[in-house]
């Protein structure tokens, strides 16, 4: 029952989902608000029937009906709630609902928001997101039918890949990645709409500001609660390891963050606005792009779901994308001319062009890499592979550059720096900056590309602390208010400014974390008799014990180990190995100690069957903590920049050069 | 001042140059670095040093044995390439085709340097052509003003 | 804007899509072995049943070696009863099959043996020196070694009788 009523729900989601773009494209050119009305309840329509797909899902989940083959296939009567909850996005078909569920929110909060404001632009920005509803839609009502039946039904289901349910993490890692990814659809299409209009001036780009910001946010979160998982639940010691899924989420983040600069020049100086429409649609299509990394099977991947037959669709879609979108671009160039001119090559513009050039080339570098195995195989017939080694020898000059630029860039002038205002803003930062190389160094740090690290960490927090610092000397000259109290108004008055500068900051954090934790690593695996200890940095760490039990749906092992330093017990860990009945090889589970200072990270490598002994291995990781909490700082610096202003901003004249001409675009 | 930070320059630079003063690294170290650099074949994207798989494992003690015998890292590399194929290096080798992989970005990179510098260029010069209007000389009354607050500001 | 600069875009993409599309073709867990055609590196091995069997001494017959484990399911467990039959089938026409059982244990190899009945030498590689000498990256896979001592053919996946008899029939 469930399986008829889900696939009908999806199936005319579709249909009405079409039906809205046509029908919004189609009442826009012909100046029909009946039309463009129907389009707009289209999308509430979609929204309606996605959430009760989902609802269906859940109940056939919660409900363990295993006629529903991906519920036989992702459930069983022996997973705990919480992760048969969460099965839903935890394989191909679901996570292409989830998809559904997360882009129709955002069309009908898009929908919603700014049906006011842009009145011209809302149906074709309508009919674009429906569209891309459509696709998803289409995916799931016929290859990816989440509701597809399976006879007989199963007396149980597999349940979930065992590391889906290890860790609440996959509860929030894949919905915000997902918000992240999928926010982005919001900016592309609004700048669709300004490219069919022909509204080109900087009303889209008002816009699309919040939304972009949002988007970048999710996806910032995104990507760090990646990280998390990757360290807590995967086990291995690392938090990064270049996967080729890793990277696809690195990519929208990459070329997102250089379009949030380069909107800001467009913004004061009228220019590059082919540039910006440019990167928009790029950033849309590496978040289709990532998606179908994961889906095709052309790249091995630790997050590949089920090679399926959606690989060529997606590549058609992506396709479909970037001629379309390029096209109407390459159309529309003539009215994109730039409006300004740069004074100087010194300037806050230069600085910006730079920032964006060096994301782009991290991301390019980035999209090369992850390519090449396949590229190498094209071209010479002989399979390589591209990790670690290559991506950190060559992303971390071209990240060091851009901490530089980071640093810098709040420190030269819109316009025209002058020699007297660079010498002014950057005196103490450098001076702080070479004082924390000199700590750094007695500290230990040793080598080019660290101390690089940490010294253009410390001189981008000075310039940051230096800008809110003046800010709030500034506001007290005139005001004479508290320093909570001026730092709160400053930030008030202009949230764009001060919440970048904190991201900033957020950024620096992360930076300091992982060249910490990379460069004063200490790892070490030793095989110890029960009682016995092993040393490393300050720890003593003693072999306890060793358990086991069973639980409904799976065998733990589980050691314990005390942990001393000074010879004073800090702490008892438990790393373990669960052994799940669909697995062959059981799914090690760490357990990580964390400090401000430092992690603790224990892996249980291996054990003897009567428990007397066991292989243990022992990571400390410097300030891996930092990195977190860089990015929950990044997040809290995007919502920081995106809450309204109080201001009421004055309806701003329109002034684009391409005039309006009635149902011609 | 400026002095001052050119030679505080000067010698972090010498400083972070300065070569390791340890002596030979020990062996578990190059076991560690060897790891990092071979591919584990069972696992996805994970160096043998990071893989906490058997086969990982198995190959770690390999090449502890390998090193412990004399071999050298170049050796053990070759070793291993002879029996799984390049695939096993977990960046590709600096030879022939490979070379695209390492040096296309920094080409990129420095190629977009080269553009920006010509386009902001341009626009600077265009910026700057006849037509340029003069700006109007500055009422004295707010000039003075001006440079006071300027002062005031500088302190 | 003029022309060639419209068309930077499409000439940079196509490239890219044809690629990916490529890259359906291409299945990124297989991995050529560059042993095939070379000599075969040297073994010994103690088999369970106490026997030997060692590269050197077989010189002159056919090999197929194969790597296999008790947990690899099902792939292990679909060929088993193919290679003991090609066991049967060809032992008198100097073809030699050997199981070598990798990241396993003991009892759980000899049950495995115990429940296919298999009667060619099966032998444990310990520390994995023989997988790892031979390429090994997964479970199972077969090397069909030739009287001269060349890896003649490597089979990735669980092997079939039709394979089997066609790779063997090469090799005599």
């Amino acid at each position: 029952m469930i399986s008829t009523l889900g696939r009908f729900t999806l199936a005319l989601a579709l249909g009405i989902a079409i039906y809205g773009a046509i029908v919004s494209i189609l009442g826009a050119r012909r100046r029909k608000p009946a039309l463009i009305e129907s389009g707009r309840g289209a999308v509430f329509a979609v929204f309606g029937l996605a959430t009760f797909a989902v609802l269906l899902m859940e109940a056939a989940l919660v409900g363990r009906d295993f006629s529903i083959q991906y519920v036989a296939r992702n459930g069983s009567l022996g997973t705990p709630l919480l992760y048969t909850v969460i099965a839903m996005w935890g394989a191909l078909e679901g996570s292409i609902l989830l998809w559904i569920w997360i882009l129709a929110l955002m069309s009908l909060l898009a929908v919603v928001m700014e049906g006011k404001r842009n009145r011209e632009a809302i149906p074709y920005a309508t009919a674009v997101l429906l569209c891309i509803s459509a696709f998803f839609l289409f995916l799931a009502a016929f290859p990816a039918n989440p509701f597809a039946a399976i006879f007989p039904p199963p007396a149980d289901g597999r349940g979930p890949n065992p590391l889906l349910q290890n860790h609440p993490l996959m509860a929030i890692h894949p919905p915000c990645l997902y918000a992240g990814y999928v926010g982005w659809s919001v900016p592309y299409a609004f700048a669709m709409a300004a490219l069919m209009t022909g509204r080109l001036g900087e009303e889209w780009i008002r816009t699309v500001r919040r939304w972009s910001i949002v988007a970048w946010g999710f996806l910032t979160v995104g990507v760090i609660l990646g990280g998390w998982w990757s360290y807590e639940v995967l086990g291995w010691g690392g938090y990064w390891a270049w996967d080729p899924v890793e990277n696809a989420s690195l990519l929208p983040w990459l070329t997102g963050t250089a379009f949030l600069h380069s909107i800001m020049i467009q913004e004061r100086r009228k220019m590059l606005k082919v540039w910006n429409l440019a990167l928009i649609i790029t950033t849309f299509a590496l978040t289709i792009f990532g998606t179908f990394l994961t889906r095709s099977g052309i790249l091995s991947s630790v997050h590949a779901f089920s090679e399926s037959t959606i690989g060529p669709l997606f590549l058609a879609f992506i396709g479909v994308i970037l001629l379309v979108s390029f096209g109407f671009l390459a159309y529309r160039s003539d009215g994109l001319k730039a409006e300004g001119d740069l004074d100087s090559l010194v300037s806050r513009e230069t600085a910006f062009l730079m920032n964006n050039l060096l994301l782009l080339g991290f991301a390019f570098a980035v999209f090369l890499g992850t390519l090449f195995p396949l590229i190498s195989e094209a071209v010479r017939g002989v399979k390589v592979s591209v990790g670690e080694p290559f991506f950190n020898k060559v992303n971390v000059p071209i990240g060091l550059v851009l901490i530089f630029l980071m640093a810098i860039g709040p420190l030269i002038a819109w316009r025209r720096a002058s020699l007297e205002s660079l010498r002014r803003n950057f005196s103490l930062p450098l001076l702080l900056a070479f004082l924390g190389t000199g700590v750094s160094s007695i500290l230990g740090v040793r080598g080019l590309y660290p101390l690089l690290a940490f010294s253009l960490a410390m001189f981008a927090a000075a310039t940051v602390i230096q800008e809110f610092a003046w800010g709030v000397r500034a506001r007290r000259r005139i005001s004479g208010e508290g320093y909570l109290t001026a730092l709160s108004n400053l930030t008030r008055r202009s949230r764009r400014r001060y919440g970048g500068l904190i991201v900033h900051l957020g950024v620096v954090l992360v930076v300091i974390g992982i060249t910490a934790s990379t460069v004063f690593r200490l790892e070490k695996e030793v095989s110890l008799k029960r009682g016995e200890s092993m040393h490393l940095g300050r720890y003593e760490v003693r072999f306890d014990d060793l358990t086991a039990w069973q639980e409904a749906h799976r065998f733990v092992v589980q050691g314990t180990f005390t942990v001393l330093n000074s010879n004073r017990q800090v702490a008892e860990m438990r790393p373990s190995k669960r052994f799940y009945a669909s697995e062959q090889q059981p799914i090690g589970t760490v357990d990580v100690r964390s400090t401000p200072r430092e992690d603790l990270y224990l892996i249980l490598s291996s054990f003897t069957q009567d428990g007397a002994s066991a292989t243990l291995k022992v990571l400390i990781r410097p300030l891996v903590m930092w990195i977190w909490i860089g990015g929950a700082v990044m997040a809290l610096g995007a919502f920081v920049a995106i809450w309204p202003d109080r201001r009421v901003l004055a309806a701003e004249p329109v002034k684009e050069r391409v005039a309006w001409q009635p149902g011609r675009s | 001042m400026r002095s001052v930070l050119q030679s505080l320059l000067i010698v972090a630079v010498l400083w972070a140059w300065w070569p390791c003063a340890a002596s030979a690294i020990e062996l578990e170290e190059q076991v560690q670095l060897l790891a990092a650099e071979l591919r584990c074949p069972v696992c996805q994207n994970l160096s043998v040093g990071d893989s906490p798989s058997e086969m990982a494992n198995q190959m770690r003690e390999l090449v502890r044995e390998k090193l412990k015998n004399g071999e050298s890292p170049e050796q053990i590399r070759a070793y291993f390439v002879s029996r799984y194929g390049e695939w096993i290096l977990l960046a590709p080798k600096r030879q022939g085709f490979n070379w695209v992989a390492w040096l296309l970005p920094f080409g990129a990179i420095l190629g977009g340097v080269g553009v920006i510098g010509f386009v902001v260029r341009r626009s600077v010069s265009r910026s700057r052509a006849p037509g340029d209007a003069q700006l109007p000389p500055l009422d004295p009354r707010y000039a003075s003003r001006l440079q006071a607050e300027l002062k005031e500001w500088g302190q | 804007m003029a022309t060639w600069k419209k068309l930077i875009v499409p000439i940079a993409i196509t490239p890219i899509l044809l690629l990916l599309a490529y890259g359906f073709k291409t299945n990124p867990r297989q991995v050529p072995s560059p042993l095939v055609g070379n000599s075969a590196p040297p073994f010994a091995l103690s088999s369970f049943d106490g026997g030997t069997p060692g590269l050197e001494q077989l010189r002159g017959t056919a090999i197929v070696l194969n790597f296999w484990a008790s947990w690899c399911f099902p792939a292990c467990f679909e060929e088993a009863p193919a290679l003991e039959a090609a066991w049967r089938a060809y032992k008198d026409r100097g073809v030699m099959v050997i199981g070598v059982d990798i990241q396993d244990r003991e009892a759980d190899a000899k049950a495995f043996i115990e429940r296919f009945k298999l009667s060619f030498p099966n032998g444990p590689d310990p520390q994995g020196r023989m997988s790892i000498d031979y390429g090994v990256y997964g479970v199972p896979e077969t090397f069909f070694i030739n009287r001269e001592g060349k890896i003649h053919y490597k089979h990735v996946g669980a092997l079939t009788q039709g394979i089997l008899t066609t790779k063997i029939e090469e090799m005599l």
